[in-house]
C-alpha cells in the first residue's frame, strides 16, 4: 500500500474507475438474472459476477493487491478452511446414498 | 504502557499491529459468514421447492449501489487524510455513515413489509436463512457506523496528537466496512435473484 502523494492520486483515479465497473457488473447481475436461465447457469453466472465483484473491492478497496506476505498466508489458511466449510453439505449427499 | 507498533510496522510482518489484527478479524468473519452460506446451500440442496421471487430486486440494488458507493467513500476519507485534507476526510466520512444509514432504511422498510404480510423467520425456510443472513449483516453495519459515529466525533481529536495513527485506524475500519460491503456483493444475487 502506498502513502506518497502521488501514488496516493494515482490510486483515487483507480477507486473511481472500480466504482464505475462495479455498477456495470451490478447492472448485469440484474439483466442477467432477466433472462431466467436454468437453476445452474442462473447460479453459475451470478457467482461468477459477484466473484468477480469481490476480487475488486478486495483487490483495489482493501489493497489486497500490494500487501504483505503475513496477509496473504493468513488469507490463504482461511480460503482453505473456507472452501472445507462450503464443501461439508455435500456430506449429506452421502448419508442419502448409505440410505 | 504503550501498545507497540500502532503506527510503524514490525520488522517481521512488515504490518502495524492493527491492519494485522483487523485482517485476522476478518478471516473469523470470512467463517462466520462462510458457516451461514453453507446453511444456505444445505437448506437449498435438501428444500423440494425454493421460492422465487419473494424479494424486491429493484430494493436490493439500491442497497447494493448504496453499499459500493459508501465503499468509495470510506476509501477517499482514508485517502484524504493521506493527502491531509482534513475537510475532505470529514466529508467522505459523514457521507459512508449516511450512506449506511440509507442502507438501514431501507432494510428496514423491507422487513416490516415482510412482517406485515406474516412472512417472518417463522414463515418457511427461505425467510429463516434470508432474515439470519440479512439480520447478521445489518449487525455489521450497525457496528461500522458505531465506529465511524466515533471518528466523527471523540475520535476525530488524535488527528491533532498523532495524525499517522489516526490515519491508521481510518484504513482499518475502512477495511472492515469493505468486508461488509463483499459479503453483501454475494448475499444479493443469492437471496434476491437465484
Amino acid at each position: 500500500m502506498h502513502s506518497d502523494p502521488a501514488e496516493i492520486k494515482k490510486s483515487v483515479r483507480s477507486y473511481i474507475t472500480v466504482f464505475v465497473m462495479l455498477m456495470v457488473f451490478t447492472v448485469i447481475t440484474v439483466a442477467a438474472s432477466r433472462f431466467h436461465f436454468a437453476v445452474p447457469m442462473a447460479i453459475t453466472v451470478a457467482l461468477i459476477i459477484a466473484t468477480l465483484k469481490g476480487s475488486m473491492v478486495a483487490g483495489v478497496f482493501m489493497h489486497l493487491l500490494h500487501e504483505k506476505r503475513a496477509i496473504y498466508g493468513a488469507l490463504l489458511l482461511t480460503l482453505v478452511f473456507f472452501i472445507v466449510l462450503l464443501f461439508i453439505p455435500l456430506l449429506t449427499i452421502l448419508d442419502r446414498v448409505r440410505y | 504502557m504503550n501498545i507497540p507498533y500502532t503506527v510503524e510496522a514490525r520488522p517481521d510482518t512488515g504490518l502495524h499491529n492493527g491492519k494485522l489484527g483487523i485482517w485476522l478479524f476478518l478471516a473469523s468473519e470470512v467463517m462466520l459468514f462462510g458457516a451461514l452460506f453453507s446453511t444456505y446451500i444445505l437448506l437449498r440442496v435438501g428444500a423440494l421447492e425454493w421460492p422465487h421471487g419473494e424479494l424486491s430486486v429493484p430494493l436490493g440494488m439500491i442497497n447494493t449501489i448504496i453499499l459500493i458507493g459508501s465503499s468509495v467513500t470510506m476509501v477517499m476519507a482514508w485517502a484524504s487524510l493521506k493527502l491531509n485534507d482534513w475537510g475532505k476526510h470529514r466529508l467522505y466520512l459523514s457521507g459512508t455513515f449516511v450512506l449506511a444509514a440509507i442502507f438501514l432504511v431501507n432494510k428496514y422498510f423491507e422487513y416490516s413489509e415482510h412482517l406485515g404480510n406474516g412472512e417472518g423467520p417463522w414463515h418457511d425456510t427461505f425467510f429463516a436463512i434470508y432474515f439470519t443472513l440479512t439480520g447478521l449483516h445489518g449487525l455489521h453495519i450497525v457496528g461500522g457506523m458505531v465506529v465511524m459515529a466515533y471518528f466523527l466525533g471523540p475520535g476525530a481529536k488524535m488527528w491533532k496528537t498523532n495524525p499517522d495513527q489516526f490515519a491508521n485506524r481510518i484504513e482499518i475500519t475502512g477495511l472492515y466496512w469493505h468486508f461488509v460491503d463483499l459479503v453483501w456483493i454475494f448475499l444479493f444475487p443469492v437471496l434476491y435473484l437465484l
